[in-house]
């Protein structure tokens, strides 16, 4: 199961670099998205990862899953919805202030 | 009074000219003079302990850690500094009141002032290096400020910039030698340090440190090569100049290099290097200041040079020499505050600083000539004032130091002191009348003269009767600097047999030679080509900006892909070098079987992921595979034990796709194809091989056992008997780390308010509005925009779907839930009424505004941390208690759950307050809404038609 996990943080995060590497606005933040997920897995499954463990206390409970990297997840999710967010707004500011939603600054306005 | 509060007050006064101004200007002078005095005073009680040799100190454990403690000692050194800073301030507070004009902002500049005289004060009298280091810096920064007050004036921005970059990068030299000293010594206590001195100087790291150390001196007092900043400084208005460049921000390199006499000064390489540079400086600063027009600059150069003397002094590393250069610092502060006051005056009144303009002002300005007068024979060297008693004994120190090319080169420098000071007096205030002045000058009111007026009188008392006035404190200063006691001797008359007199004679006769062939050494002097100081400088910073632009051009050229690519590559780059130069033994730890389950949901999200890759010119196409990934993504959590994070990755799923969805609408909804197939195969192996980095990365992470003991045990094992809950995930958030939370939901109310403002800004006129207004929708509307099945369906859910939030909120400590999720749970359900209903109807409807939501759980939030300080414990402490209240069964109530509701209305008001700033753009865009229920009317009309 190792391996479909990591496989899975690979190829949502090989997408979506490939994504923030495209010249629009819109698979930028797609792109965005993909690496947040890729992230938030990647820190849960630092946690190592097991099916079927209880991560709430209880007295038949033998082990529990680690608590510690869901916490800290829990709030990257909130926090990358945010974030999404606020991209999406400069993006859409952006494209209503130049025209197009072109990421890349022109050639005379690169200075 | 405490050293640290001496320190500390002038940075409390700072606060108060700019409220005081309100009152008006005397008020403000008088309540900053006051707090001035104030520390003047509290000082002035420590004398006569200090005096007799004791030592006050004061200790405030600040970051231990790190050696970084603010302690404070006041010493001789200390004493006659403070003395100094704090006097001279005093006499500077009443002149600048006189000084500035209406047109000038004096609260702005006594701020400045007393920021300044803080971070003075602070360097006298820190017992940490650290400490000093701070207080160093903070005079470099706020000598900035007061050299560039007149920021009308270009000359002032320059000056200020010039003086900032030598003084703050000589500061961060500084830093390093501080560091290393601090290290041989095994403390960064000035104390400790200073007892030392023998292993330090032995230290194979003695020659690093002096240089570090005096490269931040010599800047900071202006000594050669680092001179040419301090005339460019004289832009400043005349009461910065007098205050900076007599008593405090040159001096303090000179404090600096007495301080640490003990333990730096005594070898071959402090003798060259400080020697050398102090005389090339005395000498070449009277040389040039010999031929400056200009009142200030004469004065600036003079500065120079009598730094440099003092400079020297220090350099020849004896006892007696320091005890001379300790006099001398007292008298040149004298004189040279009291001549730069009086040259404002001249300003002030004449309406010029040009001496080739002046001349016979002795007729009109009577007082004024009396105290430059004074002042400036003392700066000569002649008797019976303070300058020739130190003069006398600078002589008598440099003749008897070998080669004799110090004594000569002195000498020189002596003459041309001479010269420069007549030529002050004479050419400004002898001479006949002019009629052709700027401005009829004549004497001011006691205001501008009074400060000048008292320096003068100290400098006629101190040279008539030096034990009485200055020897008691020149010794205790010169015990200090020493380490040893010292008992000053200062006479008058040292003998037909001293070189002194001597050469103090040739000095005063080659000096009126000079004068008398002023003119014509003028000319020529005018028509000699020099080596500009300023046009260096500035070719110097030219060159820098150009490489630091064109570095920056190369890297940050605009284009986000670039830097992306490569931030990418040098991650893999650093990581495969780790990779490959450390040894790995396979992992260990037992595999987890695959389950059919899993690995169905596996393939969905990498052909999700992939189609996204493919396909994701047709954006609408890859948003519902977004929406895919992001649901076998809480799918994952779910089979992997995180029920928590599959409820919020669901539900933050639902609200990202609306977001996107509404975002989209106003977007093209294809991307052009534009990339080559070059640029996409390069993008492809850079992602490709992150993505493998990555996978291997966790791959190799989950099959290895923790390298460390996992401190998820403590949560696991405490999370009932401290937090009171089961839901370990909810107690350490909303307990454990409750901090973090607390950070984290600010963030997202930040987050939000940002999206918020980022709405108003494309609202307000301009052409992203005119675009916005002219926007015309790309895809065909829907026939029905609400349709009646839906506001039915959604209408009934809201009740349940609230409900729903409510339960999941209130059982969040003990089982799946919690604020974040019943947060965004509610946000859904309210959304949907937009969806359905329209925005109209729906924002007539809501009567708390989001931003309030957002204020609102944040202050819950930190009112709940802070409700623990009224038990006595620290902030966030969660307390738990169990109730029964007939008919209930007994039930907990926690204070973790009232944070949770802080973080509950934080997140439901930003995600609301994201999703209807969309709305309202769409609004803005022609958009219609319904305030009507059921859209009856919008379809009537449109039958109409």
């Amino acid at each position: 199961m190792e391996l479909l996990v990591a496989s899975s943080i690979g190829m949502m995060t090989a997408v979506g670099i490939f994504l923030m590497l495209r010249l629009r606005t819109f698979p930028v933040i797609v792109g965005l998205t993909m690496i947040s997920y890729a992230c938030n897995v990647f820190i849960f499954a630092s946690g190592r990862v097991v099916a079927g463990l209880p991560p709430i206390l209880s007295k038949d409970a033998t082990a529990y899953s680690d608590p510690l990297p869901q916490a800290l997840v829990l709030t990257a999710i909130v926090i990358s919805f945010g974030m999404t967010a606020v991209l999406v707004m400069i993006a859409l500011g952006a494209f209503f202030e130049a025209g197009d939603d072109r990421i890349d600054l022109d050639e005379e306005g690169a200075e | 009074m405490s050293p640290a509060l001496i320190a500390v007050l002038p940075f409390l006064g700072a606060l108060l000219p700019g409220l005081m101004i309100r009152a008006g200007r005397n008020a403000c002078a008088t309540v900053t003079g006051s707090v001035t005095l104030l520390a003047l005073i509290g000082l002035l009680l420590h004398a006569p302990a200090v005096l007799r040799g004791e030592v006050i100190t004061a200790r405030i454990e600040w970051l231990p850690q790190l050696g970084l403690n603010a302690t404070f000692f006041l010493d001789g050194l200390g004493l006659l500094f403070a003395t100094l800073i704090l006097g001279i301030g005093l006499l500077i507070i009443l002149y600048a009141r006189f000084y500035l004009s209406d047109r000038d902002p004096m609260g702005q500049f006594y701020t400045y002032l007393m920021l300044f005289q803080g971070a003075m004060t602070g360097i006298v009298l820190s017992d940490n290096i650290l400490l000093l280091l701070v207080f160093w810096e903070l005079t470099s920064l706020s000598s900035f400020l007061l050299i560039g007050y007149w920021k009308h004036l270009p000359e002032g921005r320059q000056g200020a910039r010039m003086a900032l970059a030598v003084t703050g990068g000589g500061g961060l030299a500084m830093i390093a030698g501080m560091l290393i000293l601090g290290h041989i010594a095994g403390s960064y206590d000035l104390t400790v340090i200073l007892q030392s001195g023998e292993a330090i100087r032995a230290s194979d790291w003695y020659l690093p440190a002096l240089l570090l150390i005096l490269l931040g001196a010599f800047t900071k007092s202006a000594q050669f090569p680092f001179q040419f900043w301090l005339p460019h400084a004289m832009a400043a208005p005349t009461p910065v100049s007098a205050y900076l460049h007599s008593a405090t921000m040159v001096k303090a390199g000179i404090f600096l290099m007495a301080r640490l006499w003990p333990v730096l000064a005594g070898t071959p390489e402090w003798f060259w290097i400080v020697t050398s540079a102090g005389l090339i400086t005395m000498v070449l600063g009277a040389v040039i200041g010999l031929f400056k027009d200009d009142l200030k600059a004469l004065l600036a150069f003079s500065t120079v040079s009598h730094l440099g003397l003092i400079t020297m002094l220090l350099g020849f590393g004896t006892k007696a020499a320091a005890t001379v250069a300790v006099f001398h610092i007292v008298n040149h502060a004298s004189f040279k505050a009291a001549l730069f006051m009086a040259a404002g005056i001249v300003d002030h009144e004449a309406h010029t600083r040009n001496i080739k303009r002046l001349g016979g002002l002795r007729h009109l300005m009577p007082i004024t000539f009396a105290i430059t007068t004074i002042a400036g024979l003392s700066m000569a060297g002649l008797p019976p004032f303070n300058g020739f008693l130190s003069k006398e004994m600078m002589l008598e120190e440099a003749a008897h130091t070998a080669p004799w090319v110090i004594p000569a080169l002195v000498l020189l420098g002596a003459t041309f002191s001479v010269a420069y000071s007549f030529r002050l007096i004479s050419h400004t205030f002898l001479g006949p009348k002019r009629n052709d002045y700027p401005h009829l000058p004549h004497d001011p009111g006691f205001g501008l003269w009074g400060a000048p007026a008292f320096l003068a009188a100290l400098v006629v008392l101190i040279g008539l009767m030096p034990m009485t006035f200055a020897g008691w404190i020149v010794e205790a200063a010169a015990s200090a600097v020493t380490a040893s006691p010292v008992t000053a001797k200062i006479y008058h008359w040292h003998g037909l047999h001293s070189p002194a007199l001597w050469m103090s004679l040739a000095a005063v006769g080659g000096g009126l030679v000079l004068l008398a062939l002023h003119g014509g050494l003028d000319r020529l002097w005018q028509a000699t080509p020099r080596p500009e100081g300023k046009r260096i400088f500035d070719a110097l910073m030219g060159l820098l900006t150009r490489l630091a632009g064109g570095v920056t051009k190369r890297l940050h050229g605009g284009a986000l892909g670039q830097y992306l690519a490569l931030a990418t590559i040098t991650i893999l780059g650093v990581s495969l070098y780790a990779f490959f130069s450390g040894t790995h033994a396979p992992g260990t730890r037992a595999l987890q079987p695959i389950e059919p389950v899993m690995a169905a949901g596996w393939l969905a999200l990498m052909a999700a992921s992939l189609g996204i890759a493919v396909l994701h010119r047709q954006r609408l196409l890859t948003l519902v595979l977004i929406g895919v990934v992001g649901l076998m993504v809480s799918v994952g959590f779910a089979y992997l034990s995180a029920p928590d994070l599959a409820l919020t990755q669901i539900s933050v799923e639902v609200a990202t796709v609306i977001l996107m969805l509404l975002a989209l609408n106003f977007l093209p909804k294809t991307t052009p194809a534009v990339s080559s197939t070059a640029r996409k195969t390069r993008d492809w192996a850079i992602a490709g091989a992150a993505g493998v980095g990555v996978a291997a990365l966790i791959y190799a992470l989950m099959t290895r056992d923790f390298a460390f003991p996992t401190i998820a045990d403590y949560h696991l094992a405490n999370s009932k008997t401290l937090g009171g809950g089961t839901n370990v995930v909810n107690v350490i958030l909303v307990d454990f780390r409750g901090y973090d939370t607390f950070g984290e939901i600010t963030v997202l109310g930040i987050a939000a308010i940002l999206i918020f403002a980022l709405t108003e800004t494309l609202l307000r006129p301009g052409p992203a509005n005119d675009r916005l207004r002219n926007w015309k929708s790309d895809m065909p509307d829907a026939g029905d925009r609400h349709p009646l099945m839906m506001v039915v369906a959604t209408r009934m859910m809201l009740p349940i779907a609230l409900m729903v939030g409510i339960y999941i909120f209130l059982r969040g400590h003990n089982v799946p839930g919690g604020g974040f999720i019943a947060g965004l749970v509610v946000a859904i359900a309210l959304v949907m009424q937009y969806m359905a209903s329209g925005f109209g109807w729906t924002a007539a409807r809501q009567r708390i505004d989001y931003h309030g939501l957002i204020g609102a759980g944040v202050l819950i939030a930190a009112a709940t941390g802070i409700g623990s300080w009224f038990a006595s414990r620290p902030f966030m402490t969660s307390n738990y208690g169990y109730f029964e209240i007939w008919p209930l069964e007994k039930f907990e109530l926690a204070t973790a759950a009232l944070f949770d509701l802080g973080v509950f209305l934080t997140v439901l008001g930003a995600v609301m307050l994201a999703l209807s700033s969309l709305t309202r753009i769409a609004v803005r865009a022609g958009q219609t809404t319904n305030t009507e229920a059921f859209d009856m009317q919008d379809k009537f009309q449109q039958g109409d038609k």
